[in-house]
């Protein structure tokens, strides 16, 4: 597709009725798509077909552990045992891989970041749209192979690959490790594109200080793929040598330090759970201003705690290493910037309650999403503070207190911020209203799910079980039963919302402009946008604010918002 | 030599390259180069990884790297230096010429540095079939074969840490050696004449050069040799990639697809060996000098 042919097409078509999705309906125009929206959009689809595979694991996992000895993978004998246990380890090997490179590392950014980024920002597309394709395509052909490897031989290493366990197994982690490669590469290339854009493509008006706050998240995202993703790249590159060539820089049997690789993969996978939750915190910044109709309260207290998040979460690796031998001082300094993450967090946490704090609070499904955000990474934020003191972390060290405070934070920080914005912005991709009342069933449904799910974990993990076992001893059966109920209720959840989001497209009613009351551009366009994003581009008066609600009244015939016309911040012309 | 593209063509030029999201040909090369800048950067954490173990391993095992890194070849690290440091001019001066406007000027800086590139990929191919025809290899392959002393026997390259000018010669001249050898030193097989001529030795009054390698070889020597295939290795790769691109270049530029309102491309890939030459600049220290 020429620019020339994009820059044309508008203009052959009424721009009245034609929108992103309806501009050009050929399987072709959407596979190879210039169009930010569009490779959204795809990006939406995959990543969540790659969540739906992860979540069927994660119910064969807990299924497996209702019952000490475990209901799917058990066998009479040592040797049946073990083949059975290894079916398992390779289940969660393969669950945690997926979430983690799949799922939570792009699916915001890439499905709900390239939707929404240039529109938030008033432009017409991300700075490099090729880029933003070749980024989709890695993303697609290394989750293939990945996949693929899974059939030859799936990886039992974990999804940390330590070595040399990772060097001397029979499982394909070569073909792995290439596939995850690749998905790295496209995870720089997106994180390029949206600091480029970010940086280079702000139209007239619109300062650092007026961006919404998704965008703040969505940089110090970036910041880190760009930064951080290199590091993981030549690591995977190393391990892979390893096992081709016998490099030996990882294997203690030639003199390498098995110790290093866990810096490097650490170096980048500390870091990368704050690619996973600084965008879900920045929905969270759009959400609850809208819904509680109040200005957002300390903004550049939170757009700074996002970099300050970045930053530090450079510095902080080690402390996935206390218990490995590392020396008692950097230990202690490990553990003083771990804390220190929790400073930014908190910061944001208690910005958002004071945004909430005499606010006019709407419950919609998306604050319900932002309500729920806030209780259960908390939680899960808390115990990592629990995790990151030393005495405490070498009781809790690899127990299941580890895995429950880490599905706390990314099921209940990256994903209910995920699902938060996809119910916000979904009016505006798709131009259609879901069941409210279903959605804020499912809502409910979800957040108790989580809760049940890995509360019981955290117990478990305190009172001594180690993750990763396939089996168990009895006095645990409680708590792991309740923690599979609370995965099936999460699994209902789902299976809701899929149900009344798909009934949505096709019965939904029409969504007007500006559904929820928000202030930022991208609800100045229509729903859905057209191809170019706005009808006119947008200006962005003196006084543009993303977050002053005053001038918007809702409108219950057309069940929106519309500008009064007094306060208009934005300048004349917005809504012309 | 100079070439002058009328102002109405350059900007037509610069128009015909602007998609439609940006909003001036300035903007897009704006955004065009902070995205390269930023893409360098990765780049540079990619090489990180390599540096780190190098300064790992040079730390806990310093006389792996005083014994191995002497197995390097020193003078062919240097040409090399010095071709990618003149390549770094030539593609320098190729984007001022395309700055200018100047076409032919382009196409031969261009065609300089891919030479620069290509010689250096020869020098350094030819050194690494050196290494492998010693065995000198990474990790598990490492297996050259051992002198009695156990050192590696291969030709010392790179130190010259006792000079002996001419030896007295004869069994006299030897058994000097051997008694350096017993004082810890060990004798490289470079300064041992082929058995069939004669007694090992040197043949009396001729001027030699004999280089001995002060060091008994420490236990994984191969760690060296593995970080230097890998750094070396994948800097080659990018320096391959570097005379791909430059090659398209050359074709656009004899083309003339380039202008001084138009030159992103050259500019874009002019920062890229840019940093290419400057990787090379702390390798060469770090690997054969440094022992």
């Amino acid at each position: 597709m020429t620019t020339a042919a994009v820059t044309t097409l508008p203009a052959r078509r009424s721009q009245v009725t034609d929108n992103y999705l309806t501009q050009d309906r050929r399987l072709r125009s959407w596979l190879f798509t210039l169009d930010h929206k569009r490779i959204g959009v795809l990006y939406l689809a995959t990543s969540l077909l790659a969540m739906l595979i992860g979540g069927l694991l994660a119910m064969v996992i807990r299924t497996q552990l209702l019952v000490p000895q475990g209901l799917i993978f058990h066998g009479h004998g040592n040797a049946a045992a073990y083949a059975a246990y290894k079916h398992y380890n390779q289940i969660f090997t393969l669950h945690g891989i997926i979430m983690v490179f799949m799922v939570l590392i792009p699916i915001i950014p890439g499905a709900l970041g390239n939707f929404v980024l240039p529109l938030m920002l008033g432009a017409k597309d991300v700075a490099f749209p090729r880029l933003n394709l070749m980024s989709f395509w890695l993303y697609v052909g290394g989750a293939v192979l990945a996949i693929a490897s899974t059939v030859a031989g799936a990886v039992d290493t974990g999804w940390t690959f330590y070595t040399p366990f990772s060097i001397h197994t029979e499982t394909y982690v070569v073909v792995m490790l290439l596939g995850i490669f690749l998905i790295g590469f496209s995870s720089i290339f997106t994180g390029l594109n949206f600091i480029v854009t970010i940086h280079k493509l702000r139209p007239p008006g619109m300062t650092w200080f007026r961006m919404p706050l998704f965008l703040w998240g969505i940089y110090a995202t970036s910041i880190i793929q760009v930064a951080a993703t290199p590091v993981v790249g030549v690591t995977l590159v190393l391990l892979c040598l390893e096992r081709i060539m016998g490099i030996g820089i990882f294997n203690p049997a030639l003199g390498g330090n098995p110790v290093l690789f866990q810096d490097f993969f650490w170096f980048y996978s500390h870091p990368a759970v704050y690619i996973m939750i600084l965008p879900a915190m920045g929905i969270i910044s759009e959400i609850v201003p809208v819904f509680s109709r109040k200005h957002i309260f300390g903004y550049s207290f939170i757009a700074m705690s996002s970099l300050a998040i970045a930053l530090i979460g450079f510095l902080v690796w080690g402390h996935h290493m206390f218990v490995n031998g590392q020396s008692a001082e950097l230990d202690a300094i490990f553990s003083f910037l771990t804390f220190l993450v929790a400073v930014p967090s908190a910061v944001k946490v208690f910005n958002w309650l004071a945004t909430m704090y005499k606010g006019a609070i709407v419950l919609d499904t998306p604050m319900l999403y932002a309500l729920s955000f806030l209780i259960l990474f908390t939680i899960g934020g808390l115990t990592g503070v629990i995790l990151g003191a030393l005495a405490t972390n070498v009781v809790l060290h690899d127990t299941y207190f580890v895995v429950g405070h880490f599905h706390l934070v990314m099921m209940g920080g990256t994903i209910i911020g995920f699902i938060g914005g996809l119910h916000y912005w979904w009016p505006k991709m798709f131009g259609r209203m879901y069941n409210e009342t279903l959605a804020r069933i499912a809502c409910v449904l979800l957040f108790f799910g989580i809760a049940i799910t890995f509360v019981p974990q955290l117990i478990v993990g305190a009172e001594g079980m180690p993750r990763r076992y396939a089996h168990y001893l009895p006095m645990y059966q409680p708590y792991m039963v309740a923690s599979s109920i609370g995965a099936y209720l999460q699994l209902a959840a789902f299976i809701l919302m899929t149900g009344y989001l798909v009934h949505s497209l096709v019965r939904g009613r029409k969504a007007p402009m500006n559904p929820w009351g928000g202030g930022s551009l991208e609800w100045t366009t229509a729903s859905p946008p057209p191809h170019d994003n706005f009808a006119h581009p947008p200006v962005i008066g003196e006084n543009y604010d993303p977050y002053d609600y005053r001038h918007l009244a809702y409108d219950p015939k057309i069940g929106g918002y519309v500008p009064t016309g007094i306060g208009d911040t934005c300048g004349a012309g917005k809504y012309s | 030599m100079t070439e002058t593209v009328s102002i109405g063509k350059q900007h037509d030029l610069a128009q015909r390259h602007l998609a439609h999201h940006f909003d001036t040909p300035q903007q897009q090369f704006d955004a065009g180069k902070l995205g390269m800048w930023l893409f360098l950067s990765t780049e540079l954490l990619l090489f990180s990884g390599l540096f780190c173990a190098y300064a790992v391993y040079r730390a806990l095992h310093p006389e792996i790297f005083r014994y191995a890194g002497q197995y390097l070849d020193m003078p062919s690290g240097l040409a090399n230096t010095l071709i990618l440091l003149t390549s770094g001019l030539t593609m320098a001066l190729a984007v001022r010429f395309a700055q200018l406007g100047r076409r032919i000027g382009l196409v031969v800086c261009l065609f300089l540095t891919i030479c620069g590139g290509l010689g250096f990929l020869g020098l350094h191919g030819y050194e690494y079939f050196t290494n492998y025809r010693e065995k000198l290899l990474w990790g598990l392959n490492y297996n050259p074969s051992h002198g009695p002393h156990g050192q590696a026997i291969a030709p010392i390259r790179s130190l010259t840490p006792l000079t002996v000018r001419s030896l007295p010669g004869g069994v006299g001249g030897w058994a000097s050696l051997k008694a350096l050898g017993r004082q810890g030193f060990i004798v490289s097989h470079s300064a041992i004449a082929p058995a069939a001529s004669g007694p090992p030795g040197i043949a009396a009054g001729q001027r030699h050069t004999v280089r001995l390698a002060p060091y008994a070889q420490p236990a994984n020597v191969q760690l060296f040799f593995s970080i230097y295939y890998l750094m070396t290795g994948l800097h080659s790769l990018h320096v391959l990639i570097g005379v791909i691109l430059m090659t398209w270049l050359l074709f656009r530029a004899w083309r003339g697809d380039f202008s001084p309102r138009y030159y992103t491309p050259v500019d874009l890939i002019g920062l890229y060996w840019g940093i290419v030459d400057m990787i090379w600049m702390f390798l060469f220290p770090l690997l054969y000098l440094l022992h």
